[in-house]
């Protein structure tokens, strides 16, 4: 097939697949449009069957990876970990101090069990939180929304796009946490100013709090995933997979939760949701199937190479751009075949634009139209307006704090394994 | 006839009070607005992880329950400090536009004022309150969430006028001249007369020239 057709086929092979993600036609599972087109990529000889099946390989233990740190994010919820969580919350004396607390525990949660722990677990409790106290929920449900992307950068498992990115940076498990350490902190305080600025009119009120009661503290939970954090780090001292260290802290708590009838099987089976990782795996098949056939001449001259602080800003605001376009899963499987060869100070750069990104959402975007269809769903009227103001006056400078920051470490810590 | 109470998060227990004084024989509607932004912005965090699609699983619609859950419970507590017979009202939208939209043929509207308290002027009012005493299609009472200030706390006026007032008497123009109407060319016709101008007639042009 001669390599126009080839590329054309992959990239409408991509769109159908966005698209489909964006209408989900009777609300089905989005990789019911992705595996078809993995196969139909490769029924075409655009990707060849020996690439597909590498790319399978290589994503496959990223997909374990990803399945261990949502089945621990159930696993900590069911423990009744994010109750503890709203009850520490609940004794903010008023909103500023909620606003700080609720900075913390999303940061934190973020980090150590991903950006979907925090969107489909902590929001709720945080909102429900608010409304306990008696202060308006607004600022801190936006706080939770906007640190599940920000926040993501610390750790390889605090987003999927960093286990995506992990496997091709060639660095270990702590290198990565200690060059994103300074990146993370330095975002998660410039939206924290950002925010008691954008949101001053609405930390002011509050009523007296209702009366509740405090809520038991899921010790083993917490211990479990403390070891687990210890894990990521021994086992890279080793030269072991970190991801046996989030298999062994899900099966441990898993043990736990079935044998006290905390979760059930049927629980842990829906919360590491098999659709989503086969989805993951056709996604990149047919992402692969776009670089490879003419994607990688065409825009690798886009992307600098080497790891001057330049380079590293235009990678970053390439990637929050594609990421607004594409989504961030997408834009950082397109990208990372490109900037990988640059060095593991490229591929961090390009982690700091996607996963910040998507804060900046504007209309037109992917993530917009995606947002779209589910308030027409359940039928709600958003100002969209809001939330892009807040994008514009956090992310640029977020992002380019946090290269600066990215730039920094290297100098100081070295990119190298 | 029928007294609209605005209950809102942190400030309604004063506009409770005011309606408890001043709605007589009238009935009373507590009325509770949950916004659409709220749920909305967890949906739009959940849309935004792609391929997670399982709808059960999104925070908005637990926090549209929660919203819902919540507005009922205020609505209890006001009726509780009411202490007499009330209409309990939930709606949930856009919420400066909902309070508008339900007071519509009411007596009365009572809002507490939603702002900074620590700050007297147009601070104690935030957009919300803002827009509904700007288009309440009935009378309105705005309270203080909390006592007055009193008279003497209000700032001193400025002691300069301020300069761009379009008022000023023409005497003054040599030193403070008045501001030209804004003279844009977008709206001035491509052949037709020069704009009209405040200052000057044809014999008597304006001691500067205008910018544009």
């Amino acid at each position: 097939m001669p390599p126009a057709v080839a590329e054309t086929v992959a990239v409408l092979a991509l769109l159908g697949v966005l698209a489909f993600a964006v209408v989900r036609p009777r609300g089905w599972p989005e990789a019911v449009a992705a595996v078809p087109a993995a196969v139909l990529v490769v029924a075409t000889g655009a990707l060849p069957f020996a690439r597909a099946a590498d790319e399978v390989v290589r994503l496959a233990p990223v997909v374990a990876f990803l399945a261990a740190v949502l089945v621990l994010s159930q696993l900590c919820a069911d423990e009744g970990l994010f109750e503890a969580a709203g009850g520490w919350l609940a004794r903010a004396d008023g909103p500023h101090r909620l606003l700080g607390l609720v900075f913390v525990v999303a940061a934190v949660t973020t980090a150590v069990l991903s950006l979907d722990a925090t969107v489909v677990l902590l929001t709720p409790v945080v909102f429900a939180t608010a409304g306990r106290l008696g202060v308006r929920a607004r600022p801190h449900v936006y706080a939770c929304t906007h640190l599940a992307n920000s926040a993501s950068l610390l750790l390889p498992v605090s987003n999927l796009t960093n286990l995506l990115a992990f496997a091709a940076a060639g660095v270990s498990f702590t290198r990565f946490a200690a060059l994103m350490a300074a990146p993370w902190l330095v975002v998660v305080v410039a939206e924290y100013l950002v925010f008691r600025f954008f949101f001053a009119g609405d930390l002011t009120a509050a009523a007296a709090p209702r009366a509740q009661g405090s809520r038991p503290v899921p010790v083993f939970a917490l211990v479990l995933l403390a070891l687990t954090l210890a894990g990521f780090v021994v086992t890279s001292l080793f030269g072991i997979e970190p991801v046996w260290a989030a298999v062994a802290g899900a099966v441990v708590l898993a043990i736990r939760g079935l044998s006290r009838r905390h979760t059930t099987v049927r629980g842990l089976a829906g919360a590491m949701s098999p659709p989503f990782l086969v989805f993951v795996l056709a996604l990149g098949v047919v992402v692969r199937a776009v670089v490879d056939n003419g994607l990688d001449t065409a825009v690798g001259h886009l992307v600098p190479a080497g790891s001057s602080l330049l380079a590293l800003l235009v990678i970053a605001g390439v990637a929050a751009v594609l990421a607004n376009l594409i989504n961030n899963l997408p834009a950082v499987l397109v990208l990372l075949p490109l900037v990988a060869p640059a060095g593991a100070g490229a591929v961090l750069a390009l982690l700091i634009g996607v996963n910040l990104g998507p804060n900046l959402t504007y209309v037109g975007s992917l993530a917009t139209l995606l947002w779209r269809r589910v308030l027409h769903e359940h039928d709600r009227r958003v100002d969209l307006g809001e939330f892009t103001r807040l994008g514009l006056l956090t992310v640029p400078g977020t992002l380019v704090l946090a290269v600066l920051a990215l730039w920094a470490g290297l100098h100081v810590i070295g990119g190298g394994a | 006839m029928t007294v609209l109470v605005w209950i809102a998060e942190g400030i309604w227990q004063a506009a409770v009070d005011a309606a408890r004084a001043h709605a007589g024989t009238d009935e009373v509607v507590l009325l509770h607005v949950s916004d659409d932004d709220v749920p909305g912005v967890a949906h739009g965090a959940f849309a935004g992880l792609l391929g997670r699609g399982r709808r059960g699983r999104d925070p908005g619609r637990h926090i549209a329950d929660l919203a819902a859950t919540s507005g009922a419970e205020l609505l209890a507590a006001a009726a509780d400090r009411l202490d007499r017979p009330a209409r309990l009202e939930q709606r949930h939208g856009r919420v400066e536009r909902e309070v508008v939209a339900a007071a519509e043929g009411a007596a009365l509207l009572v809002v507490a004022r939603d702002g900074d308290p620590a700050r007297l002027g147009p601070h104690s009012l935030r957009p919300h309150a803002r827009f509904v005493v700007d288009h309440a299609p009935c009378p309105v009472l705005l309270v203080w969430p909390h006592d007055p200030p009193a008279v003497a706390d209000i700032p001193p006026p400025p002691q300069h006028p301020p300069h761009e007032h379009p008022h000023h008497p023409p005497s003054d123009a040599p030193h403070h001249p008045p501001p030209e109407p804004r003279d844009d060319p977008s709206h001035r016709p491509p052949h037709g007369p020069p704009p009209h101008r405040r200052h000057g007639s044809l014999g008597d042009p304006p001691p500067h020239p205008p910018h544009a």
